[in-house]
C-alpha cells in the first residue's frame, strides 16, 4: 500500500474502516454492539454527525441493516458493520438490499462462531460473505482486508464498486485487524462527495417519475426476467472486479493461499524461509473473496508443486481454490480452530513437510474429504 | 376514455374523484375489504396537505405488500416487519420527505414490533398506518397478536386461548406511554360515519409529522371478511359489535389537544 510520506496517523483496523467510509461520502452509519467491533459504533457516534451525517444505536442487527436499506433507497451512501452472530442477523436485509439492487457497505468483523462461540479472530464466515448469505440467489461484492491501511482504503472503494453495481458490498475482517493498530495513509483516501442517485426516493417526485424499490416478484416469468438481469450483472462483477496480491510467487515451488489475517502471518513465515534458505515459498492473497480472483490463480497454479490453503476455520476458501485448479495441482489445507492464530513456525513446518513431499497425505485436501 | 373525459367536462362540479395520490391501477384487495378505504383517506390526505412530490411510503408485507402500486410516490417495499427502520433511514436521509408505513397487525404487531416500539420512542418523525383486522389476511387466515380471545383462526382453530398464547395486544395503548409518541389513536372504517371520523384522526398523525411533534399512529379496525368468513356487511358489523370492546376507539395521546381554533373531529 501507500507509502508515499502523506499524511499518516496511527489508527485501530476498527477506527480506520470508519473513516474510510465518512471520508468516501457516507452520511448514514447504523449499528449496534457486538464485540469484537463496537469501536465501529462508538467512533461513528462521534464522527458521523460531525460529518453531518446520521448515527443511530439501532434496537437490534434487524433493524439497523433496514435502516441501512431505507438510507441506500434515499441515495446517500449507507453503512452498517457487525460481527458474526450480528451479520446473521443482517443476512435477510442483505437479500433484500441485494434484490433491490441498492448500494451499501455492510462489515463483518468476524468472530468464532458458530452460535455465540468466542471473540476471538476467525475466518468461519467465508461462506457466509461470498455465497450470498441470505436467502435466494445474490452475490455480495466481498473485499478482505490484511491491514489496518486496507481496512480505511477498501471500505472507501467498497462504496464506489456498491455504487457502481448498484449491489451491497462487505468488508469481510476479524478481530484482529480490526483492533489492531497500525498506520493510516491518509492522502489515500481523500474526502469525496458520493454520487447523485437519479432513482432515490425522496422529495423533487415532480420533476421526475416516481421511484419504487421493490424485492417482490409474484409472476415467476417476472422474476425469471429479473434473475436474468441480476445474474448478467453477477457476471459482469466476476469479469471486472478481481483483486489479489502475490507475494514472491514468481520462484516459489510452494504456493500458500491465505487472506486476511492468515495471509499476514504466511507472509512472515514466507519471508523467514527466505532468509534461511528454506523451501521457496509464495503468497497468493485474494483480495476481493468474492468474486474469487479465479483467472490469475488458474494461470499461475501449474507453476508450483503443490498448494497449500491456509485459512482460520476448518476450510472453506479451498473450496473455492479446489474449484479453480481441480486436479491440475495436489491442494493442501491447514485450519485454525477455536479464534487461534496461526504462527509462522507452523506454517514453516507445513512448508517443510511440503518441500519434502508435496503429495503429503497429512494436509491433502481432496473431494471426498 | 374519450366518452369519460368529456362527461367530465359537461360536469359542472366534480364531486368525487380520484385522488391525484392513487394511480389508477385496480386494487388487488377482496371486495368489501377496508384496505381500499384507508388507502383512500391517506391518498386524500397527501392531496389536501400538498405532499404528493415529496411523500415516500413503507409498503409492508401482508396484503397491502403492493400498496406501491396504488399510492403514486415514491415507495420501498419493506421485509416483514421492517418498515418502521426502512421509514427512520429515509426519513434521516431526507427530513424534508413526508414519511409514511401502511402496515398490518402480522407485519406491525408480530414480527415488527422491536422496530415499532423503537421508531416510536425515538419519536421518529413518520406516520404509521396500522390496520387492524385481527388476523393474517395474505396467508390465510391465520392467528396474529390482535386476534381476539376465542377467535378461531386456522392456527387457533379451537378459538384463542390467552391462557396459551396470551391476550391480544393493543398496540396504540401501549404506545402512548412513549415520550416519543405525539399522537396515538384507534378508528375505524366499518361505517361511513367511522370513516369520516378516521380520516379526522388521520389528519393529526400526519400533522404530528408535518409540524415535527414526533411519532404518529393511527390504527384503524378493518374487516376481512374473506378470512372471518362473514360477508362484508356482517363483517363491518362485528367491528362495531364485538372487536371495539377490546380494541376501544379513541384518541391516547394527542399533542394536540386542547388547541383552539383547530377542530379535526
Amino acid at each position: 500500500m501507500s507509502d508515499n510520506g502523506g499524511d499518516r496517523e496511527l489508527m485501530k483496523g476498527n477506527h480506520a474502516m470508519c473513516l474510510g467510509a465518512i471520508r468516501a461520502g457516507a452520511r448514514a452509519y447504523y449499528g449496534y454492539p457486538i464485540t469484537p467491533q463496537n469501536e465501529a459504533t462508538e467512533y461513528m457516534s462521534f464522527h458521523m454527525p460531525k460529518a453531518g451525517g446520521t448515527f443511530i444505536q439501532a434496537e437490534s442487527e434487524v433493524a439497523a441493516i433496514n435502516m441501512v436499506f431505507g438510507a441506500a433507497a434515499a441515495g446517500v451512501r449507507a453503512m452498517t458493520s457487525s460481527s458474526s452472530p450480528g451479520i446473521s442477523l443482517k443476512q435477510e436485509g442483505i437479500s433484500y438490499i441485494a434484490t433491490a439492487e441498492l448500494p451499501c457497505v455492510v462489515a463483518n468483523i468476524v468472530r468464532c462462531g458458530p452460535g455465540l462461540g468466542n471473540i476471538a479472530p476467525h475466518q468461519g464466515d467465508y461462506f457466509q460473505g461470498t455465497r450470498g448469505g441470505g436467502h435466494g440467489d445474490y452475490r455480495t461484492i466481498t473485499l478482505a482486508p490484511a491491514s489496518v491501511q486496507e481496512m480505511a482504503q477498501l471500505t472507501y472503494s467498497a462504496f464506489d464498486l456498491a455504487d457502481e453495481y448498484r449491489n451491497p458490498a462487505l468488508i469481510l475482517s476479524d478481530g484482529v485487524i480490526g483492533q489492531m493498530m497500525e498506520p493510516v495513509d491518509l492522502a489515500t483516501i481523500p474526502a469525496k462527495d458520493p454520487p447523485v442517485k437519479d432513482w432515490a426516493v425522496g422529495p423533487g417526485q415532480d420533476k421526475r417519475p416516481r421511484n419504487v424499490h421493490t424485492t417482490i416478484y409474484l409472476d415467476p416469468e417476472e422474476m425469471a426476467e429479473f434473475h436474468l438481469k441480476l445474474i448478467a450483472k453477477y457476471d459482469r462483477i466476476r469479469r471486472e472486479v478481481n483483486y489479489f496480491e502475490e507475494y514472491m510467487t514468481d520462484d516459489a515451488e510452494i504456493l500458500i493461499v491465505a487472506y486476511g489475517t492468515s495471509s499476514r502471518v504466511a507472509r512472515t513465515a514466507i519471508k523467514r524461509m527466505r532468509t534461511a534458505n528454506g523451501p521457496k515459498v509464495g503468497l497468493f492473497r485474494p483480495i476481493s473473496v468474492w468474486p474469487f480472483p479465479a483467472r490469475k490463480l488458474l494461470e499461475m497454479c501449474t507453476n508450483y508443486k503443490c498448494i497449500l490453503v491456509l485459512e482460520m476455520n476448518w476450510g472453506q476458501m479451498v473450496e473455492d481454490v479446489r474449484l479453480v485448479v481441480g486436479d491440475k495441482v495436489p491442494i493442501h489445507f491447514a485450519g485454525k480452530h477455536g479464534g487461534l492464530l496461526f504462527t509462522p513456525a507452523e506454517i514453516v513446518a507445513l512448508a517443510n513437510n511440503l518441500s519434502a513431499d508435496p503429495l503429503n497425505p497429512g494436509s491433502l485436501w481432496s473431494i471426498v474429504r | 376514455m374519450e366518452a369519460l373525459a368529456d362527461s367530465k367536462e359537461r360536469c359542472e362540479q366534480i364531486v368525487f374523484d380520484r385522488p391525484d395520490a392513487l394511480t389508477s391501477r385496480g386494487y388487488t384487495y377482496c371486495p368489501g375489504c377496508g384496505h381500499g378505504t384507508i388507502h383512500r383517506l391517506v391518498a386524500e390526505l397527501i392531496d389536501e396537505f400538498g405532499l404528493k412530490d415529496r411523500t415516500v411510503g413503507m409498503a409492508s408485507v401482508g396484503c397491502s405488500v403492493f400498496s406501491y402500486w396504488f399510492f403514486d410516490c415514491d415507495f420501498i417495499s419493506c421485509a416483514h416487519g421492517r418498515a418502521m427502520a426502512n421509514a427512520t433511514g429515509v426519513k434521516r436521509a431526507h427530513p424534508d420527505a413526508f414519511v409514511f408505513t401502511y402496515q398490518g397487525d402480522g407485519d406491525l404487531a408480530s414480527i415488527g414490533m422491536a422496530e415499532t416500539i423503537h421508531a416510536a420512542n425515538r419519536g421518529e418523525l413518520i406516520t404509521v398506518i396500522f390496520v387492524n383486522n385481527a388476523i393474517y389476511g395474505m396467508t390465510g387466515g391465520q392467528m396474529a397478536p390482535t386476534t381476539l380471545e376465542n377467535m378461531v383462526t386456522t392456527t387457533s382453530p379451537l378459538g384463542r386461548d390467552p391462557l396459551l398464547v396470551g391476550h391480544p395486544i393493543r398496540v396504540v395503548e401501549m404506545l402512548s406511554l412513549l415520550e416519543g409518541v405525539a399522537f396515538a389513536a384507534r378508528a375505524s372504517v366499518s361505517s361511513a360515519k367511522n370513516t369520516l371520523k378516521a380520516k379526522a384522526l388521520m389528519k393529526k398523525a400526519f400533522r404530528a409529522q408535518l409540524e415535527k411533534k414526533g411519532f404518529g399512529i393511527i390504527e384503524i379496525l378493518s374487516n376481512c371478511n374473506t378470512n372471518w368468513n362473514k360477508s362484508p356487511i356482517e363483517a363491518n358489523e362485528w367491528i362495531d359489535a364485538e372487536m371495539v370492546k377490546v380494541f376501544p376507539l379513541g384518541v391516547y395521546k394527542d399533542v394536540f389537544a386542547g388547541e383552539k381554533g383547530k377542530k379535526d373531529e
